[in-house]
């Protein structure tokens, strides 16, 4: 492509990946309004998005005493590029912004950059409750980010590929998500963890008056709250490739399936909040070391077993 | 186009490493370094080395996200947002710095470098891999479990509280005495 035309095609990816993260966005708060049913609270929800961008235009800056700047502010505004990068290499339905043989890893670098963004943003303000968010963000962060490493490794171990493309192709006929379930579902909690989405919202928890980014007003309230539903679908759509076919699927075309595949993921990862309570980040980093990295380890084992027999893909 | 990126990352690699003794905050000198780390990734990339650029990217935030943690913790005085230097000894490192660069530049300078002989190989991770690697696989492998137990010995040596802290003399004492009581319930 020429640099003109793939300019164009990345604004249009953006475009259009912010509109798919609406969706989770309007699920987000219509699960969080508490008006009974029967107060409009489908029609309250499809707002909320619109809302919140123009309560963010008009809300004036508080900003606080010696806050550091330059760090918060650039973390702020981070969160949502990094989110947009997380989608870059993945394959769109013959479409490919950019291919490389390393998507697997882009996409792990760029969630481990997340750690950085919410830890300075909790940093920025010079404000405590801020700031123990951050650190129980990393705390947090510590703590799935390693069962997360090993999930990604499995689908990489069964199609002998760091290439989110092969990673698709392999999964023809069987999709990985039947053969290495706890790698999906510890992925699926990783990306919860790094959108801030409950049950792990713990660092941006009510007890610490909204945490990490309690302090922010205005537009850079609005990038973070954007930015975690942003990371959030880029997760759900990783998800959709690695473990759930990517494309494939019958009749429709591959960017409709994709779509709604990553759509079924982010949603459900949102509506985790129904049964799940918000697990404390102590009480978390045990079941990060003690249970999920076991798991995640077991389950490669598992994989690399039936990959070296042959027996799969 | 490739020229234009090297040196304006050149540039930040540089300008994010002499900002690591310029700036005031401890949040600010480790992510100044994270940046100068990031624009060194991003040229390896540049290289045609994209795994080992995008990992050294990978690593170095990662490593920075905690160091700033501990930095913070442990220096003697509060460097939140009080503005504290980050140099001493000025002379002294000042002198060594200045030496150093000076060798390492020399070296560079007078080291005959070979001339490309060939094309370099489809997959230049793989190539890398084996021209650090091959042959000594196994002496890796061997290490890195030694390592490994090291590090799980030294963590064992320097916990402050063992089981018989936890479970009792006679290890029965449930549940166990933990200051900080953790998820699984063990």
């Amino acid at each position: 492509m020429t640099f003109p035309a793939s300019l164009a095609a990345a604004l249009a990816l953006a475009v259009g990946f912010a509109v798919v993260a609406v969706v989770p966005a309007v699920l987000g708060a219509r699960l969080e309004d508490p008006a009974p049913p029967g107060a409009g609270r489908w029609r309250r929800a499809g707002m909320a998005p619109w809302v919140r961008v123009a309560r963010a235009l008009g809300q004036r800056r508080a900003p606080t005493l010696a806050a550091d700047r330059l760090l918060g502010a650039a973390a702020v505004v981070a969160l949502p590029v990094v989110a947009l990068l997380m989608v870059a290499l993945l394959p769109l339905a013959g479409f490919r912004l950019a291919d490389s043989a390393v998507g697997l890893v882009w996409f792990n670098a760029l969630d481990v950059l997340v750690w950085a963004l919410f830890w300075l943003i909790g940093w920025g303000p010079n404000s405590v409750y801020p700031l123990i968010g951050g650190y129980r963000f990393l705390a947090q962060a510590m703590s799935y980010e390693l069962p997360l490493m090993f999930a990604i490794t499995t689908p990489a171990v069964a199609a002998h590929s760091l290439r989110f493309a092969d990673i698709v192709a392999a999964q023809h006929g069987l999709w990985f998500v039947v053969w290495m379930p706890v790698a999906f579902v510890v992925f699926c909690l990783g990306v919860v963890g790094f959108s801030l989405l409950p049950p792990l919202n713990h660092p941006a928890g009510v007890d610490i008056a909204g945490g990490v980014g309690g302090e922010l007003t205005g537009l850079a309230r609005l990038s973070v709250s954007a930015g975690r539903y942003l990371l959030l679908t880029a997760g759900s759509a990783t998800a959709a490739t690695m473990f759930l076919g990517g494309g494939a699927g019958p009749l429709l075309p591959a960017a409709v399936w994709l779509v709604v595949k990553t759509l079924a993921v982010a949603c459900a990862l949102v509506a985790v909040r129904t049964v799940v309570p918000t697990i404390r980040a102590d009480r978390f980093v045990e079941v990060g070391w003690l249970v999920l990295i076991p798991a995640t380890l077991l389950q490669l084992l598992l994989v690399s077993v039936l990959v070296g027999m042959g027996v799969l893909p | 186009m490739v020229g234009v990126a090297f040196w304006v990352l050149a540039a930040v690699a540089v300008a994010g490493g002499a900002a690591v003794f310029v700036v005031d905050s401890m949040a600010r000198a480790t992510y100044a370094l994270a940046l100068s780390f990031v624009a060194v990734g991003i040229q390896v990339i540049l290289l045609g080395l994209n795994y080992v650029g995008v990992i050294v990217v990978l690593m170095m935030v990662m490593e920075m996200a905690i160091m700033a943690v501990y930095m913070i913790m442990f220096m003697g005085m509060n460097p939140a947002l009080m503005p504290m230097s980050m140099v001493h000894s000025r002379r002294w490192s000042l002198a060594t710095a200045i030496t150093v660069f000076a060798v390492l530049v020399v070296g560079i300078v007078l080291t005959p470098w070979p001339t490309r002989s060939g094309a370099p190989g489809a997959d230049t991770t793989v190539e890398l891999g084996r021209a650090l690697m091959e042959g000594k696989m196994l002496v890796m492998i061997g290490v890195s479990a030694v390592l490994l137990t090291t590090m799980v010995a030294g963590l064992v040596i320097a916990l402050p509280r063992g089981r018989y802290d936890r479970l009792g003399e006679d290890l029965h004492r449930r549940p166990p005495a933990d200051p900080q009581p953790g998820g699984v319930g063990r």
